[in-house]
């Protein structure tokens, strides 16, 4: 207690509040570990939500130029859908919204254009589990003699690439969040050893007036910490800065998809947690530097 | 103070060299008793600074046995150390002043190192740097100070924590004859209460400026005894100065 106070009344170690190396390094290394694991967790979230969506997911199309034969055929593959075993519901895409969909690509004014580009006819089935190639050659064969037209996709096997690409870049995402970790840890470890360097007279003294080990180590792991802390906030309101940024950008592209890979609560509290992680590291190094350098004097 | 041995440090054929050199000190072996005052003379280079920084704790010997305060202090554990040299006041030969703190706060170091509460801290510091002559001086840093006047602090903040053993390595080198005896009358004082002095100095004048004590003598890391400092019970206190200019 009297240690904490002394070092309030007589800084034992000079501190020069952002000065040094230290709160610079950590608030670069957080803002970019902060953008990493948030970029990490939104892409978890997006691949989650849209697996969640498409796993047990089949899409119909009955791709039949004349409209009347389109019509007949997918009322026929819906009604014949609806009675196989395992599937939960088999429904049209209406036609407002298949419209909606392909208008980017043909024009607002669908009315003349409608009749004439052939559009198919949307079925989107889902399943109670997941789709397997079996259940998928089970039902086109059925649809096979009585709708020729209908192609079926799961919905999950033309996403398969996108999910990999998901999923390697959230696992990339990790490996940032551990390097940019280790490079932290390293820096401050640097910067803990030339603050050592420089106070190493003081140390020595303060040794040999019969200071403890612990004594002298508390002294630096407060100073290195401090500056940590200032730094980790720094970084941390630039990284969540950039993030929400970024996240307002996905936002504003509207698609349901993007919309799927916000962030929860959860990953706001996981992502505060890295500044305070980073003053533990800082805490951490400066305390183990100390006491190796303390260790070799008597 | 109750040494179960009646002695506060005794050194056992005590050998020192510094990496692979030669021995600086050798078959060094004497007994220092509570409340005593000694001087530790010989010419430069004959090892004092060394011996001393044997003595606080500051250096391991290459051979030989050392007990201070009753404890074999070679096979101490690390951790025991701080609070052996908690007992000590130490006078280092180049002061070893803190350079970013002031006057006030370098005396008041030992007190805050041990855990005094700081109600109890500036009353005392501020007698000290009284008696030292450097009450107008307490807010200076070291850097800003003289020669005599940063050893005049290193001095205080040696006493201040009223040691068991106070170290002091040429303690008046730099200061004029005058306060070196007042500085000398400070060590008295607290050796009148208890305290084993132990000062290293090649100022003869000093030696008969003080009857009672005992004369230690190096000579190329040897150690003599002219006044039988090292028996026990002395020989007899080293009174006259005669005797030690005949040396
Ligand atoms: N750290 C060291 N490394 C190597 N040799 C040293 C070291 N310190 C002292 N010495 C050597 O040990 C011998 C004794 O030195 P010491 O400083 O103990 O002498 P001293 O009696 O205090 O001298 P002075 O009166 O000049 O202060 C000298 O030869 C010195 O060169
Ligand atoms: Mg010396």
């Amino acid at each position: 207690m009297s240690w904490l106070r002394m070092e309030r009344r007589a800084q034992l170690v000079p501190q020069a509040r952002m000065a040094g190396p230290v709160p610079w390094v950590i608030a670069i290394m957080v803002a970019l570990t902060t953008i990493a694991a948030a970029g990490g967790l939104a892409l978890g979230n997006l691949a989650q939500a849209a697996r969640a969506e498409l796993s047990g997911g089949l899409t119909v199309q009955i791709v039949e130029a004349d409209p009347a034969e389109r019509e007949r055929q997918a009322e026929l593959a819906v009604s014949l859908l609806a009675n196989v075993a395992g599937v939960e519901k088999a429904q049209r895409v209406a036609d407002s919204e298949l419209r909606a969909l392909v208008e980017p690509w043909l024009g607002e004014d669908m009315g003349a254009a409608g009749d004439m580009v052939p559009v198919p006819a949307l079925i989107d089935v889902r399943l109670s589990g997941p789709v397997t190639q079996a259940k998928l050659r089970n039902i086109r064969s059925l649809l096979k003699a009585q709708a020729p037209a209908a192609q079926v996709d799961a919905q999950s096997s033309w996403l398969a690439p996108v999910f990999s690409a998901i999923s390697s870049l959230k696992w990339l995402a990790a490996g940032l969040v551990i390097l940019l970790g280790a490079t932290s840890a390293a820096a401050v470890w640097l910067a803990a050893r030339s603050a050592l360097g420089t106070n190493r007279a003081t140390i020595e003294i303060v040794h040999l007036l019969g200071g403890s080990d612990g004594q002298i180590a508390r002294i630096f792991q407060r100073s290195v910490g401090i500056d940590a802390l200032l730094g980790g906030v720094a970084g941390a309101l630039l990284g969540a800065g950039a993030v929400l940024l970024l996240g307002q950008q996905f936002a504003a592209l509207g698609s349901g998809m993007v919309a799927g890979g916000g962030l929860g609560w959860a990953d706001w509290l996981a992502i505060a947690g890295i500044p305070f992680a980073g003053v533990l590291i800082a805490m951490f190094t400066a305390r183990l530097t100390v006491l190796a350098a303390l260790r070799k004097m008597l | 103070m109750t040494m179960p041995e009646g002695d506060i440090v005794q050194f056992d054929n005590v050998g020192l060299r510094y990496g692979a050199g030669k021995e600086v000190l050798s078959d060094i072996s004497f007994t220092l008793y509570p409340g005593s005052f000694y001087f530790l003379t010989g010419a430069s280079g004959a090892g004092k600074t060394s011996l001393l920084k044997l003595l606080y704790l500051a250096q391991r010997p290459s051979r030989g046995a050392i007990r201070m305060f009753g404890t074999d202090v070679i096979t101490l554990p690390r951790a025991r150390l701080p609070a052996f040299r908690r007992r000590l006041g130490v006078v280092f030969q180049d002061f070893r002043l803190v350079q970013h703190l002031s006057a006030f706060d370098n005396v008041a170091l030992p007190l805050r190192v041990s855990g005094v509460r700081e109600s109890e801290i500036t009353r005392p510091v501020a007698e000290m740097l009284e008696w030292v002559g450097l009450a107008d001086r307490a807010d200076a840093r070291p850097a800003t100070l003289s020669g005599g006047e940063q050893q005049r602090v290193a001095i205080a903040r040696a006493v201040i924590a009223r040691p068991d053993m106070l170290v002091a390595d040429e303690p008046t080198g730099n200061v004029d004859p005058e306060l070196a005896l007042k500085l000398l009358r400070l060590f008295e004082a607290l050796n009148r209460l208890g305290t084993t002095v132990v000062v290293a100095t090649h100022d003869l004048h000093l030696l008969k400026n003080v009857p009672e004590s005992l004369i230690m003598r190096l000579d190329k890391g040897r150690l003599s005894d002219p006044t039988g400092a090292l028996r026990y019970p002395p020989r007899r206190p080293f009174s006259r100065i005669e005797e030690e200019e005949a040396l």
